[in-house]
């Protein structure tokens, strides 16, 4: 068993039980101990987090680990060490590998691998449909039974509605929440940028936010009709935005996320036709940009998930029309993140349930909540300390990175899950 | 001329904006002078002796290439010709690799077509020498609208303030967003003409004015470029066939009578007789198509000689 680790005079927030002052976390036997002020050591090893933030570990509820199949863009090992290096302790990784996770074996093979590694939890995410074609339900049931805590066919869009009409359904019976990737395959078809203004002058062909907006609508009244829930990946569009607004008005079972790079960048990135900036869906107007922002102060949007998609660095230095889709987020998020609470949109307590009381809510998983008994995952982050993105730096095998050189506030500096001590490059 | 030379030399050459009205004027005096040299019994000029140009054409063009392997010889530079069916690309190799291994050749300058937008703008920041983009995608043709501009300069004596329509599939031309740039630099006002489906979505960044109807939009203009319809948009559902198209978009003899008597006709070519132009309309008296050819040449020696920088001849 691990040993016991006592954190002092840090500033604890943990949404879950509304704390937000300055106390001690005592970690002990995999599980938070007690919460509480001038807590005693009795041989705990110490941590000084004097001036930085206590938090529940972050979850991300949207990563692409790329193994099986893809070793060489990321592996469960380098992705879930990269997920602890920027604050996360659990992640939950996309079914589109190679072979696809559609069925109990590779759930399976992704947990024996993920048991092995020194970093994040990783939870598997089964594929709604066989090979993720849209046609045949995967065998939901047997995955569940073999670890997947969500569905989805990420990467595509369910695109027959009589389809995940059933996949609804039947998930339900296992208690597993649908997430949809909301594209209309056919509007966005060849697409490699928003459609726009920027894609009109630059003559890149776009993928218009209708693709987005038609598919959310549309999935929203299938989940209210069935009273399932659903859980609409990296939101990107007003439209969508307001879509969810006014589902959740109704009482529908709508949840939602958003990618770092959806508050940060605008389709105005491309005009250097760097295939960095390409990603799925695609970097949109100031004005959506102004939505999402909106969506994660008010509530409308439960999290921020990176949709961290690693390439190889060859592949994008590929022509942008054959450049793959998407980039690396788990080592940015929180720094990027950071830059709304000082922009002043909201303050520390809704950064940290963005990041990770929701996650765990959404997902019904482990860990969001420093409760005693509750798995010791915790992270420690320093909001004021300035560092210089250089993907040299990632520890993901993903290099690829719309932020190089970017200046950013605000990095975590330990992660502890299970009670054991994952990531401590400075040694606190 | 020396110090236009001076400005440009080692530069690329990859979208309008990356240059000034006074050094397009440059190119243009440059232009008429080699336009000269095509007219000589020996058509060609020892200016760029020693100079090595490689043409990396990732489509099929017999137009664009052979104007820039024409030019670069009647400058007396080595062109080499590399296109996809004869290079290492359909082996594999990423245009990276292939921009890298003919950059480690030392040319002096690279001409690149490519399908994809921005791949040029890729090549210049690795290939240490002048990259010129010969067209990407939809994005940008920066030397068709230079010959473009000549053409019309030629003419009229002068590209300020023009009155200019461009007809035809907006949203996949380059040859349309490089002219839009060019005319407006000079203060043209610019309408383009074609079926909704054929405009780009956000046509109104352009800077320009839509009309669907063909003859609003020829009417007073001082300059009327058609552009090349191809049937694969039809396949794609843009408009439902070439008689439909042309039924509406063709500048015919009798869309003609609502322009003005001295209207310039312009087409990028390869031509589709009887479907964006009437043959007769081609061919006839306010056409400038064959000389839009000729001045490719002539702007294309311009371009290689003020990026290589040969010695004064
Ligand atoms: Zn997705």
């Amino acid at each position: 068993m691990s040993e016991a680790i006592l954190i002092q005079n840090g500033r604890v927030i943990d949404p879950s039980r509304g704390i937000d002052a300055v106390q001690d976390v005592l970690v002990k036997d995999g599980v938070i101990a007690a919460v509480g002020k001038n807590l005693a050591a009795n041989g705990a090893k110490t941590v000084d987090a004097k001036g930085l933030v206590v938090s529940p570990g972050f979850i991300d509820l949207h990563v692409h680990l790329r193994e099986p199949g893809f070793e060489y863009k990321e592996t469960i090992a380098t992705g879930s060490m990269a997920a602890a290096a920027g604050g996360f302790t659990a992640v939950c990784c996309m079914a589109n590998t190679k072979p696809v996770n559609d069925n109990a074996s590779v759930t399976r093979f992704i947990l024996e691998k993920a048991a092995a590694v020194n970093g994040a939890r990783v939870h598997p995410i089964g594929a709604i449909t066989k090979g993720l074609k849209g046609e045949e339900l995967a065998e939901i049931g047997e995955m569940k039974k073999a670890g997947v805590v969500a569905l989805s066919d990420d990467g595509r869009c369910v695109m027959d509605a009589r389809v995940l009409r059933h996949a609804m359904d039947y998930a339900a019976m296992f208690g597993l929440t649908i997430v949809e990737h909301c594209e209309d395959e056919h509007l966005v078809k060849g697409g490699i940028m928003n459609e726009g203004e920027t894609s009109a002058r630059l003559g890149i062909k776009g993928m218009p936010a209708i693709a987005e907006d038609v598919i959310a609508r549309r999935d929203i009244d299938i989940a209210a009709y069935l009273k399932r829930p659903v859980h609409i990946a990296h939101i990107s569009t007003l439209g969508a935005v307001e879509s969810v607004r006014a589902a959740k008005a109704l009482g529908t079972a709508v949840t939602c996320e958003a990618a770092p790079h959806h508050f940060s960048l605008t389709e105005k990135s491309l005009e250097t036709f760097d295939a960095n900036c390409k990603m799925n869906p695609p970097l949109r107007t100031a004005d959506d940009v102004a939505a999402v922002k909106e969506g994660l102060r008010d509530g409308t949007i439960d999290c921020i998930a990176t949709d961290h998609a690693p390439h190889a660095t060859w592949e994008k230095e590929l022509e942008i029309d054959q450049a793959p889709y998407g980039i690396v987020g788990l080592e940015t998020a929180l720094g990027l993140s950071m830059r709304l609470v000082r922009e002043g949109l909201f303050g520390l307590p809704r950064l940290v349930e963005l990041l990770s009381t929701n996650p765990a809510r959404i997902f019904s998983l482990p860990g969001g909540t420093l409760k005693e008994g509750a798995p010791a995952d915790v992270c420690i982050f320093d909001t004021e300390k300035k560092w210089t993105v250089d993907p040299a730096e990632f520890v993901s095998l993903g290099k690829n990175s719309p932020f190089a050189g970017w200046e950013l506030f605000g990095k975590n500096c330990l992660t502890i899950v299970g009670g054991r001590i994952v990531y401590n490059p400075s040694n606190l | 001329m020396e110090t236009v030379e001076k400005k440009f030399r080692g530069r690329h050459l990859l979208q309008i904006a990356d240059l000034t009205a006074d050094e397009i004027m440059g190119l243009l005096n440059t232009a008429y002078k080699f336009k000269d040299v095509s007219e000589r019994e020996i058509k060609k000029v020892p200016t760029l002796r020693g100079k090595t140009i490689v043409n990396l054409f990732y489509e099929p063009s017999t137009r664009t290439r052979t104007s820039f392997e024409i030019a670069g010889k009647r400058l007396s530079a080595d062109v080499i010709n590399i296109s996809t069916s004869s290079s290492s690309v359909s082996k594999g190799e990423t245009f990276k690799d292939t921009v890298l291994n003919i950059a480690a050749m030392k040319p002096d300058a690279i001409v690149v077509r490519h399908g994809s937008p921005g791949a040029p703008a890729y090549a210049a920041r690795i290939a240490g020498c002048s990259v010129i983009n010969g067209g990407d995608g939809a994005n940008a043709h920066p030397t068709q609208a230079l010959l473009d501009l000549m053409t019309i300069h030629e003419k009229k004596g002068t590209v300020e303030n023009l009155k200019a329509a461009i007809v035809g599939d907006i949203l996949h031309s380059r040859v349309a967003r490089s002219n839009i740039n060019a005319l407006k630099m000079f203060g043209a006002e610019v309408t383009v003409c074609a079926p909704p489906t054929l405009l780009p979505h956000g046509v109104k960044a352009l800077g320009v004015k839509v009309t669907h109807d063909i003859r609003e939009a020829v009417a007073d203009k001082d300059v009327v470029m058609m552009l090349r319809i191809q049937t694969e948009r039809m396949q794609q559902g843009l408009f439902p066939s070439l008689r439909e198209y042309s039924e509406h978009f063709c500048l015919s003899a009798k869309v003609l009578k609502s322009a003005r008597p001295d209207v310039l006709i312009m087409h990028p070519g390869p031509i589709n007789r009887g479907v964006e132009i009437a043959s007769d309309v081609a061919d006839g008296p306010y056409s400038l198509i064959l000389s839009q050819v000729t001045h490719g040449v002539a702007m294309r020696m311009a371009v290689l000689y003020l990026l290589c920088g040969g010695a004064e001849s």
